[in-house]
């Protein structure tokens, strides 16, 4: 069944990292499907991917344009609906100025752009881009953005952490002044998932730092399957 | 305020009545006999649009009139065997390699060391968007940068100003563009105090099919601009001729430095590979220096016909703009396409798909004039190649400078420098070195830049090479590096320019990569001074005749003159720096070889020789703040033979780690390959010092070149050994990579001194953020 699983991938002006991200889905074994961001249609997909990038340049606020793009009306109803929905970097930032995700990304709190080899901890393993790592398992995956600092109020920080909605938290030191060291979160159903690194770099085993990236995305195939079980 | 720009229109209807009025030439830039050869050109005199086109082609920028003369050695030394995989030679927008399987690739390197001065982050920023630019018009995918910086001494406060200005710069806009990154230089010297030297290298890829021209051919066909709109920036000295055109009160001083838009520029890219794809572009030129000027008269110069342009087509961005200062202007993100008007509807509806701005210009017409109207009137009626490609040719005198034989007797002798001796003094001197500006980690620079983006990159900085995979199916890819040494090319400007493409070429090899050919970035002080002008035709020479005798063409670069301030002679220029690329070519880059030490237990050997060469060095330069004596020597037969061997080895396995060796000599190659991975290693130089006849602090420091660094590992080693005795390459076992399970991994030096990675390594990481923060 999972062999016929479409995962999504929107491409906005200033996306950068969709080819990456088609290429991980399609070596997870699923078929990758080009979505565009003025077209308000997901293509019958059964999963969705906003990759990485500076969308519309990002000049504004990272992810405050693209949230109103036509194929964004289609991600929130699908994701509602309980479609899995990956953001990434700046798909993160799209995910939180849509409201599908709680809190904001703000500038590194050092200032300036960052990339290098991350070591991460899933500290939830249930989500539907999670659930093939074990709870704690930790990975080593690339960083890169500007703007990645996680931010949200105290409130809800407590409340991500209490209801185990912090699924990524940095480890061997902060590298952006995330606040308790968050990477990336989900929603309460735990189908949208957000993260700052990038798991679409590491699914090669030359052309990144390893192959852990792979499990989001092995980790959809059998949600979906579930999905269409049930 | 817009009246009066119509009423003093300059029509050349206007200049042929009025051969007496007065004209800012000379502001402008042009020489006497320059103003008075367009006069003879034209039949009277030009107008003010043309006075501007003539200005500024024919500028030192564009028209590379000092340099000319001597780059025509490259032609000349261009031997059959060199064009076998060269599609598209020097004087297109970018040369073009065959690299097989069906593929080419495109790459240049291009310099923009003024405006980096003035603004750091738009000056850098928009010399990636430019050299990106170069390489879209030949048709091809970009697929990566590099970037080759050069500031003033580190502890200086305005170097403290243009570093992170230009890093943030060079990494903002393809960060944003979404090209990595795969490595360069960063080298301090306060010769570049007011100077730096700002070059990037773009490299991009396309099937043999897709390769397009810049020409516009075929009667009756469209010139469509299209991308960004024209805006006043970059304007620079056409001012004085707006303030003329206009009254008083009209628009005055312009910005002179560029301001990018990479978003806008990646949504160009996607936008142009589209319209090539779907075949819908005849002949294609990026607008950059000298922007529309550039672009018609290249294009129409290089066509069958003429050309004829309405410039008030032109869309812009402050309506308050003259003729003249949009023909000058380099907004940047713009592209200029010839298209047949069958296409020219599918052509709208792919820009508008991207939300590309595109405006029919124009037309190419069946004279051999281009034509510039602005409202009907004819503001520009000349032929085109006299604007493109007739400027003016200088032989500026040249001579070798009095002081150049003092400084080469200056050698960094024992006597002269005092050298380190002992295991404790040989300990704390490489602690120092590796610290030491030009050798302690990038890292502070190239974190800030993305090198994964695109999936493509199989190496990247700090090891030799940056290698991307071009295609996915088969692994085919390219190697490319980056390196030049001003000091080597000060004391020696023939054999200076020749090391720089020796270590680019050794550094493309030791990735397993075989190279293929050249592009340069040729960096000097003002033609004027007979001294730079000597060293600038030396190293012109010099890089002529290695790239024969190692059979890579130079396919493409650029020259960039007064990096100079102040009248002090050669002691006001920058040192002379050519920046040398070499792109080499891996037939699947899975079998690419990197730089770091992964296991231990594999055996270290040195290929080359080591002579007592410290003339130039780094060691000589950070101990001793001490320039003199003579470069290295220079053998090209054994530079292709170590080439030949490590590429060998990379195709049959033989090695794990290859290292080349440069500044800072064996010491840093140590320090760097250990450091990569935290794997250490013991390392014994008796063999070393007796064999060369040398001692433990040359077998160090020296920078002979022709050297490199391999780790085999022990199944390998003896079709390894047989291998390099069959070749006759020198070959010698100084050490074993070193980690044992539980115990701090240490760089031992037998005999002489010990130290810990971690010490070392913290040395290495502090000094970038130290002044940078």
């Amino acid at each position: 069944m999972s062999e016929g699983t479409r995962v999504g991938v929107v491409t906005f002006p200033g996306s950068l990292d969709d080819g990456d991200a088609r290429r991980a889905v399609k070596l997870a074994g699923a078929e990758p499907v080009v979505l565009w961001h003025a077209d308000a249609d997901l293509r019958g997909v059964d999963a969705v991917v906003l990759p990485g990038g500076f969308s519309y340049g990002d000049y504004l606020r990272c992810g405050a344009i693209a949230r109103f793009a036509p194929v964004m009306g289609e991600v929130v109803r699908a994701a509602g609906a309980g479609m899995p929905v990956l953001g990434i970097c700046n798909g993160f930032q799209v995910l939180c100025e849509s409201h599908l995700l709680p809190g904001a990304l703000v500038r590194n709190d050092h200032q300036r752009f960052l990339c290098k080899d991350q070591r991460l901890r899933v500290e939830s393993s249930a989500t539907a881009w999670t659930s093939a790592f074990a709870p704690g398992q930790e990975i080593t995956i690339p960083l890169k953005n500007g703007e990645g600092g996680f931010v949200a109020d105290e409130a809800t920080l407590d409340r991500l952490e209490g209801e185990g909605r912090v699924v990524f938290r940095y480890l061997e030191g902060n590298p952006n002044g995330s606040l308790r060291d968050i990477a990336g979160i989900s929603n309460e159903r735990g189908n949208v998932v957000g993260l700052m690194p990038h798991p679409e770099h590491a699914v090669e085993e030359l052309f990144g730092p390893g192959l852990d990236g792979l499990g989001l995305f092995a980790s959809v195939l059998s949600a979906g399957l579930r999905a269409v079980s049930a | 305020m817009s009246a009066p720009a119509t009423s003093a229109l300059d029509t050349v209807e206007r200049a042929a009545q009025t051969p007496e009025h007065p004209q800012p030439w000379s502001e402008l830039g042009l020489k006497a006999d320059e103003y008075a050869r367009v006069r003879e050109i034209l039949g009277r005199r030009p107008t003010g649009a043309e006075l501007a086109m003539y200005s500024v082609m024919w500028s030192e920028h564009c028209s590379y009139k000092s340099s000319k003369v001597h780059l025509r050695t490259f032609g000349e030394h261009l031997t059959e065997d060199m064009k076998a995989s060269l599609m598209v030679g020097i004087g297109e927008n970018a040369g073009v390699v065959d690299i097989g399987q069906g593929w080419a690739v495109t790459f240049k390197v291009e310099s923009h060391n003024h405006p980096s001065f003035i603004e750091p982050y738009q000056g850098a920023a928009t010399g990636v968007g430019g050299i990106i630019r170069d390489i879209m018009a030949m048709g091809a995918r970009p697929v990566a940068v590099m970037d080759s910086l050069r500031f003033g001494a580190v502890d200086h406060p305005d170097t403290a100003r243009v570093v992170p200005g230009v890093v943030s710069g060079v990494g903002g806009y393809g960060n944003c563009i979404g090209l990595p990154n795969i490595g360069g230089e960063v080298v301090f010297d306060p010769s570049y105090q007011g100077n730096p030297l700002v070059n990037a290298l773009c490299v991009g890829a396309l099937r043999h099919e897709d390769l397009h021209l810049a020409n516009a051919r075929g009667v009756g066909n469209l010139v469509v601009l299209f991308g960004a709109r024209t805006g006043g920036d970059g304007i620079g000295g056409v001012s004085v001729l707006a303030s003329e055109t206009f009254d008083a009160g009209g628009p005055s001083k312009r910005p002179a430095v560029q301001v990018g838009d990479p978003f806008q520029e990646k949504v160009l890219i996607e936008c142009c590979l589209e319209l090539f794809h779907a075949g819908l572009v005849e002949g294609i030129q990026d607008l950059g220096g000298a922007g529309l000027s550039c672009a018609t008269s290249e294009l129409a110069s290089a066509g069958d016909g003429g050309m004829l342009i309405h410039l008030d087509r032109v869309p812009l961005r402050d309506p308050s703009l003259a003729p003249e200062e949009i023909l000058m202007s380099e907004s940047q993100e713009r592209m200029m396409a010839v298209v047949t008007p069958a296409n020219v509807e599918a052509f709208l509806a792919v820009t508008a798909r991207w939300d590309v701005e595109a405006a029919v210009l124009g037309e190419v017409t069946d004279g051999d004039h281009l034509v510039v109207q602005w409202h009907g009137e004819t503001v520009v009626d000349v032929p085109p190649r006299t604007v493109a490609h007739d400027g003016p040719v200088y032989e500026r005198p040249y001579a070798r400078p009095a002081s150049q034989d003092a400084l080469q007797a200056d050698a960094p002798t024992a006597a002269r420098l005092a050298r380190p001796a002992g295991g404790e003094e040989l300990r704390a001197t490489l602690l120092r070195m590796v610290a030491s500006p030009n050798l302690c980690s990038r890292s502070w620079v190239t974190d800030q830049y993305d090198r994964y983006v695109l999936g493509r990159t199989a190496l990247a900085m700090p090891d030799d090479a940056g290698v991307v995979r071009i295609d996915e199916e088969s692994g085919l890819g390219v190697a490319l590096s980056l390196d030049g040494n001003g000091r080597y090319a000060r004391l020696d400007p023939r054999t200076g320019a020749q090391l720089a493409l020796a270590e680019a070429y050794r550094n493309v090899a030791a990735t397993g990569a075989k190279p293929l050919a050249v592009t340069d970035c040729l960096n000097f002080g003002s033609p004027e001074d007979p001294g730079v002008m000597w060293q600038f035709a030396e190293a012109v020479q010099g890089l002529a005749l290695a790239c024969e005798e190692l059979g890579v063409p130079v396919t493409g670069g650029n020259v960039s003159l007064y990096n100079q301030t102040g009248d002090r002679g050669l002691d006001s220029a920058v040192l002379p720096t050519p920046v040398i690329g070499v792109l080499g070519v891996l037939d699947d880059v899975a079998r690419r070889t990197p730089s770091g030490w992964r296991e231990a237990g594999r055996n270290v050997y040195l290929l080359g020789t080591t002579r007592d060469e410290l003339g130039g060095s780094e060691w000589a330069w950070a101990e001793h703040g001490h320039l003199g004596g003579l470069p290295p020597a220079l053998d090209l037969a054994h530079e292709r033979l170590l080439a030949d061997v490590l590429v060998q080895c990379s195709r049959d396995g033989l090695v794990e780690a290859a290292h080349d060796l440069s500044d800072g000599g064996l010491a840093q190659a140590l320090a760097e390959s250990s450091l990569r991975f935290g794997v250490g290693a013991r390392v014994w130089l008796d063999e070393l010092c007796e064999r060369d006849g040398i001692d433990p602090f040359v077998a160090l420091f020296a920078e002979s070149a022709g050297r490199a660094l391999v780790a085999v590992p022990r199944e390998e080693e003896v079709r390894f050994t047989d291998m390099c005795t069959a070749r006759g390459l020198a070959h010698l076992r100084i050490g074993v990579t070193d980690a044992v399970a539980g115990e701090e991994p240490v760089l031992d030096v037998q005999g002489l001194f010990s130290v810990p990675l971690a010490e070392l390594g913290a040395a290495h990481a502090a000094t970038l953020p130290r002044h940078f923060g």
